[in-house]
Formats: C-alpha cells, sequence, structure tokens
C-alpha cells in the first residue's frame, strides 16, 4: 500500500493538538517543556475547555509558554504563580486555574507561595517540572540539583554539607491537609507520556468539581543544555539519576484514600 | 488477516532533530535525515516505511509536536 493511501484525513491517529498554536517554541531540541505544554493543551481540548482555562506562566525558560498555547494566560513574578493563581481562582472560580513552574521557579524563589497556596487547599492545578537545574539563566544548582551532580554554580558537584540535600518539596506537599492530589510522573517514552497526560487530567477534573483542594502533577524532567549531554542521553541520564531520588507514581490521592 | 498499517508526515521545518521520536520508534522506521531545514537541524524521516504500524509513539515523545501519525487495516 502506497504512503498516499494512508495519509488520509480518515486514518488520522495523532497530531500536534489545535490550541498548541505554529509558533517555533523556544526550547532547546529535545527538552520535556515541549511535551508538557503538547499534554496541557491535548487535556484541555479534551475536557472542552479552551474557553475557560487561565494558566500562569513562571520566570524560567517557560516563561513564554502563553506564546504556543491558544488560552488565556497570566504572567507571574518569579515563584508567585501559585499566589496568583489563589486570587484568579477565588475571582473566577468557574475556570479552569493552573500554574506551570520549574523546580527553581516552585522549590526556591517560590517555596513559601507554593506551600501555602497548598495549605490553604486551592481548588488550582500545579505542573511542576523538575529538572533539577536553573535551566533558563545557565545551569546554575537548583534547590532538587542531585548529590553530586555538577552544574555552573557546583562545577565539582553538589557538595550536601555545603548545599544541603535535595529537596523533596513533592513529598514535603503531600503532607499538607489541603493537597488533593499529588503524583510524580516523568516525560522520557511513550508510556510514560500517556500517564502523565492521565495525571494532569486527573488534577484538571479536581479543580473543576467544586470539592476544592490543592493539585501537583510533578514531571520529573530533562535539560539537555543544562546537563551537558544529548536529549537521548539525558533520559538514560535521568532514568539512571533522578528517578532513585524522585521515584515516579501517586504520592497522594484523597479520593482514593492514597 | 488484516494488518495495520501505519505512516507518518514530519514537519521538517518545525523539526529540532532531537532524536527522540527516533529511539522511540519500536520498528526502527526513523532515521535523520542529511539535509538540514532552514533552522540547521537535521530533521526526522520514514527511511523504512514499509516497518510502521501507525502506533504513535514517535508523535507522542516529539517535544515540537512535528509529527502527524496515520493508521489504517488493509485486508
Ligand atoms: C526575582 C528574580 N530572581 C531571579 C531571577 C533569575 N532567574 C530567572 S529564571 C530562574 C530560575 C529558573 O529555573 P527553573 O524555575 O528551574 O526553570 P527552568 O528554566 O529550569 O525550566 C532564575 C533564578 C529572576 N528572573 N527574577
Ligand atoms: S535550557 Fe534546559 S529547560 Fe531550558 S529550554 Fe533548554 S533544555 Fe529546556
Ligand atoms: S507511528 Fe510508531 S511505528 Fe510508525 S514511525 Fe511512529 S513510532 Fe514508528
Ligand atoms: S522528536 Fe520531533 S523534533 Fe525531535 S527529531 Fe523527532 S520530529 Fe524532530
Ligand atoms: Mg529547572
Amino acid at each position: 500500500m502506497a504512503i498516499e493511501d494512508i495519509i488520509k484525513p480518515e486514518n488520522l491517529v495523532y497530531k500536534k493538538p489545535d490550541i498548541m498554536n505554529d509558533n517555533s517554541m523556544h526550547y532547546c531540541p529535545g527538552c520535556s517543556h515541549g511535551v508538557i505544554h503538547k499534554l496541557i493543551a491535548e487535556v484541555i481540548e479534551e475536557m472542552g475547555l479552551v474557553e475557560n482555562a487561565i494558566g500562569i506562566t513562571p520566570v524560567g525558560c517557560a516563561v513564554f509558554a502563553y506564546n504556543y498555547i491558544d488560552i488565556d494566560w497570566e504572567e507571574a513574578a518569579h515563584g508567585r504563580a501559585p499566589a496568583m493563581a489563589t486570587a484568579i481562582k477565588r475571582l473566577r472560580p468557574n475556570k479552569l486555574v493552573f500554574t506551570y513552574q520549574g523546580d527553581g521557579d516552585l522549590a526556591a524563589i517560590g517555596t513559601a507561595e507554593t506551600i501555602h497556596a497548598c495549605n490553604r487547599g486551592e481548588s488550582i492545578a500545579i505542573i511542576f517540572v523538575n529538572n533539577g537545574i536553573y535551566g533558563m539563566t545557565g545551569g546554575q544548582m537548583a534547590p532538587t540539583t542531585l548529590e553530586g551532580m555538577k552544574t555552573a554554580t557546583c562545577p565539582y558537584g553538589r557538595d550536601v554539607k555545603l548545599n544541603g540535600y535535595p529537596l523533596k518539596i513533592t513529598n514535603l506537599l503531600k503532607e499538607l491537609d489541603g493537597m488533593r492530589y499529588v503524583t510524580r510522573q516523568s516525560v522520557h517514552t511513550a508510556a510514560a507520556v500517556r500517564k502523565t497526560k492521565k495525571a494532569i487530567r486527573k488534577a484538571f477534573e479536581n479543580c473543576m468539581d467544586g470539592k476544592g483542594g490543592a493539585n501537583i502533577v510533578e514531571v520529573v524532567s530533562t535539560c539537555s543544555s543544562g546537563w551537558k549531554m544529548t536529549p537521548e542521553k539525558s533520559n538514560k541520564w535521568m532514568e539512571e539519576n533522578m528517578f532513585p531520588a524522585y521515584p515516579l507514581g501517586d504520592l497522594k490521592d484523597k479520593d482514593a484514600n492514597i | 488477516m488484516a494488518k495495520i498499517k501505519g505512516a507518518i508526515v514530519v514537519n521538517q521545518e518545525r523539526c529540532k532533530g532531537c532524536r527522540l521520536c527516533v529511539v522511540a520508534c519500536p520498528t526502527n522506521v526513523l532515521a535523520m535525515s542529511k539535509q538540514v531545514n532552514a533552522k540547521g537541524y537535521n530533521f526526522a524521516v520514514m527511511e523504512n516505511e514499509d516497518a510502521c504500524i501507525g502506533c504513535a509513539s514517535c508523535g507522542i515523545v516529539c517535544p515540537d509536536g512535528c509529527i502527524t501519525v496515520y493508521k489504517t487495516k488493509i485486508d
């Protein structure tokens, strides 16, 4: 069978979601941010929320997310996205309100906003992209940087005596009574991407059912530029080094008594 | 017996040559082009098109949404 006979509208099984526009994304080749953007766009489309979703972009590589997904967005000051999400959701309770934050944004400068928004049980979803580094500013150490991992500001590897331990912030958030759904996923294989999509869907549904409670989907991610590896090698390195420190799976699901 | 046949279309100008689709394909359909696109990247191409089963793994892992996947049954 000729290729032209297969490539027909009735045989379509996968395409970029419509609300992910044709602007070329500024991310480095292979960057996890792109996959996560695509999942958010897919879930919003599938839930019929294109006109009713408000995203909050961080400071970090994802600062321009609003250029790529055609929904409403607000840009927060560095780390303040959960505070802004709180205000927006309280004023517009019928909207889907979510933040999109890196590990520097969420677990360094924005730690206080993150913890308090979650502790208040705001009906928001936080998409937390943990690549263990400050990607945007050139690969400095983040709170999440692994022990021994080399970055621009710890060129000999993170020394826990000097810099403390990798901050497992999602594990901390799980303990808060305001937290409804806490999960850690990744997007390094097609199967992992499907799981992450389900997790984002669940977090977004929780935001819309009026029951309240905060939701976080951590996505353990790669930053091939910051890590100075190819995208392929980064995925392997992530499996071998990031997953033991940040194991994948659900940490809390109040609705399922987990 | 019905056989599944797939095919993909790569947006060659959008592709950044990251190779993640090449690695994700279970039937080794994909390879990188020798030519480069306007951005200077080698782009993904179907090298072994007969082997495509339309599983969409390549499209799902592509960070830049460059791949559209089609699938059909042939008797
Ligand atoms: C108030 C303030 N402090 C510091 C910075 C510099 N800065 C920009 S992005 C960033 C961290 C980005 O890291 P992360 O949140 O992990 O995002 P990534 O780029 O890795 O996705 C920092 C410290 C800033 N823009 N504003
Ligand atoms: S610096 Fe890292 S996080 Fe930022 S776009 Fe490049 S790969 Fe992605
Ligand atoms: S659809 Fe599946 S089999 Fe076809 S090229 Fe993509 S990954 Fe390979
Ligand atoms: S995954 Fe996408 S961007 Fe990367 S090489 Fe394949 S088509 Fe190009
Ligand atoms: Mg980061």
